[in-house]
């Protein structure tokens, strides 16, 4: 498989004198993978993420897009290629969902071209694909949850980029809605070949939709693989200092974690 | 409705608005006019006293008007986008409280320079706000990435209140006449003397108008906050450098022409939202062309309402202003 994305032994902290976040770390997304970022709180998993999609540049080491120095691109160069849905999206005015969806389209646009018809068929197509044609002229802000995230994710789709960074997609959201957007994510995957990266605290989620994944603590990655090796009671253990039973669930065919005890730090 | 279609519709709306209070404005006053004795073109200019009340009197104080309130409500908008508040004013980062300075400094040293025909008063406001401006920046470009929307929020707060201790203490120890001179500056004024005053401040908010052209769109993905902007494909650091020199200029200019008149830069913005979205592309501009007519049409009421008495244009933007600020505060909460 080709390498989409690199992270070349990266390192990041947020202001001199701070502790690295992120600790050399090196990683590498192929073309089409669905790759899960598993961390406690403080992980760096989130810092991580902005490395990759290049709003944040490392301390050291360095990003690679397609063999390309991703710091060479300018930011409308990265942005038509890696999409990024973050943890939480608060507005400061009254936007429609369809407005939201279409500003994935600046990447795209002249600084004085207005969306023609086919940004507006993009965004469409991008809204139909995530469930939420129906709400283009609701306003983001009475929407619930899993329409907000729902919308979020239409327009990082609408950026028509390779790659989407998604930070904590379901933390928020109830169960009904991570089903949801975890069976979204999926068949965006599979049907569009969108390569993604996804943190998360929801082992269950990323034991159902990654094929890889990546395991972080203080900064480092202390482990990463297919998940069926990587989600071992061992690794979970040294994760989040806690006891886990880990099984193959004959329904779904995916593995189940389910947390048994906290062990000592 | 594309937005096209509405950029064409609610600008188109606007523009014929706002031009029509400014050709319609001149001709109220204490003294009637009619526009077709101003343009009649058979009688000459020395006998034509509709035109000379028009052109000489009454057309510089409107275009004065329509300059300040077009940029005082452009640079709400930018502002209340960058701090993602929509509560900010031109007014929240110190601009004015350091042009209220530079002006009462200009008063009470008596010191009267002038340039270009620029009187000393116009020129130290210039100079306070541009000072100000400066030293928010400084404190809120003091950390490495971008700059920290609640350190401009907080050192534009926080200087504004230590100019207004400056200015009570300079107002303190000046005799009475230079500081009710002072008091009656920062109540805002339109009776600008000819067109100077206006041509000199136009350069700088053409200037500031033409950072505000290249920025619609990029103010709607800073409202949406500064990772998701950047995931966007905006340059944040670069785009708010922008956004607060070219609002910070404006202001500047604006209150060196027609002292801090308050209320302009968050109730039109608000007014404007309320009717047309929040798209930015729309409300810019719009705003602009509102603030415009807002304004004039408050001078009209401060120079008519209580006539032959002049009411402070600053007092009559801040009777209609401050009772609706109070209503939309409600309303958000």
């Amino acid at each position: 498989m080709r390498v989409l994305l690199l992270a070349d032994n990266v390192s990041f902290r947020y202001a001199a004198g701070t502790p690295l976040v992120v600790d050399r770390v090196t990683i590498r997304l192929a073309e089409g993978a669905l790759t899960g970022v598993l961390g406690p709180n403080g992980s760096g998993k989130t810092t991580l993420l902005r490395l990759l999609s290049g709003s944040r540049r490392p301390t050291s080491g360095r990003v690679l897009l397609r063999d390309r120095p991703l710091d060479r691109l300018t930011r409308r160069e990265a942005a038509r290629q890696i999409a990024v849905v973050p943890q939480e999206t608060e507005l400061a005015f009254e936007y429609t969902a369809m407005e939201i969806v279409l500003m994935g389209r600046h990447p795209h646009l002249g600084v004085f071209t207005v969306e023609g018809a086919e940004d507006v068929r993009i965004a469409q197509e991008a809204m139909a694909a995530t469930g939420t044609g129906h709400l283009t002229e609701r306003p983001f802000h009475e929407l619930s949850g899993g329409e907000k995230q729902r919308v979020v994710i239409a327009g990082a789709l609408a950026q028509s980029a390779s790659l989407l960074l998604l930070d904590e997609p379901t933390a928020s959201l109830d169960l009904g809605y991570q089903l949801d957007i975890s069976s979204l994510l999926t068949r965006l995957n599979q049907d569009r070949g969108v390569t993604m990266a996804i943190s998360t605290h929801d082992l269950n989620l990323a034991a159902s939709i990654c094929r890889e994944l990546i395991l972080m603590r203080d900064g480092n990655v202390i482990a990463s693989g297919p998940t069926i090796d990587v989600l071992t009671p061992e690794h979970i253990r040294r994760l989040y200092d806690v006891d886990a039973d880990v099984q193959v669930h004959g329904h779904t065919g995916h593995m189940t974690v389910v947390p048994v005890r906290r062990t000592a730090k | 409705m594309s937005i096209r279609r509405r950029l064409i519709v609610v600008l188109g709306a606007c523009t014929v608005f706002t031009l029509a209070v400014m050709v319609w404005a001149p001709t109220v006053g204490s003294t009637a006019i009619s526009l077709s004795r101003v343009f009649d073109r058979s009688v000459g200019w020395d006998s034509n006293v509709d035109a000379q009340i028009f052109f000489v009197a009454r057309l510089p104080r409107v275009l004065a008007g329509a300059l300040v309130g077009a940029t005082l409500a452009a640079a709400g908008v930018v502002l209340q986008a960058l701090l993602r508040n929509p509560l900010a004013s031109p007014f929240t980062l110190g601009v004015s409280a350091g042009a209220a300075l530079g002006a009462m400094l200009a008063v009470t040293t008596r010191l009267e320079f002038g340039l270009l025909g620029i009187t000393s008063i116009p020129l130290a406001s210039f100079a306070g706000s541009l000072a100000a401006t400066a030293i928010v920046y400084a404190l809120a470009a003091s950390q490495r990435r971008g700059l920290s929307t609640n350190v401009l929020l907080l050192a534009g707060v926080t200087l504004n209140t230590f100019f207004s201790a400056l200015i009570l203490f300079v107002q303190y120890i000046a005799d009475f006449a230079e500081a009710l001179r002072a008091i009656r500056w920062m109540m805002g004024g339109l009776e600008v003397a000819g067109y100077t005053p206006i041509v000199a401040a136009l350069p700088f908010v053409l200037l500031a108008f033409g950072a505000f052209a290249v920025l619609p769109r990029t103010l709607n993905l800073l409202s949406v906050g500064a990772e998701a902007a950047s995931a966007r494909g905006v340059d944040v650091a670069a785009a708010q450098r922008l956004a607060f020199f070219s609002a910070s200029l404006a202001t500047g200019a604006a209150v060196s022409l027609g002292g801090p008149i308050g209320f302009i830069g968050i109730v039109v913005p608000h007014l404007v939202r309320l009717l047309v979205g929040a798209d930015h592309r729309i409300v810019l501009p719009a705003s602009a062309l509102f603030g415009a007519s807002f304004l004039v049409l408050c001078d009209l009421a401060a120079r008519t309402v209580m006539s032959p008495l002049e009411i402070p244009v600053g007092v009559v933007t801040a009777l209609i202003g401050g009772p609706f600020f109070l209503w939309l505060l409600v309303k958000r909460s």
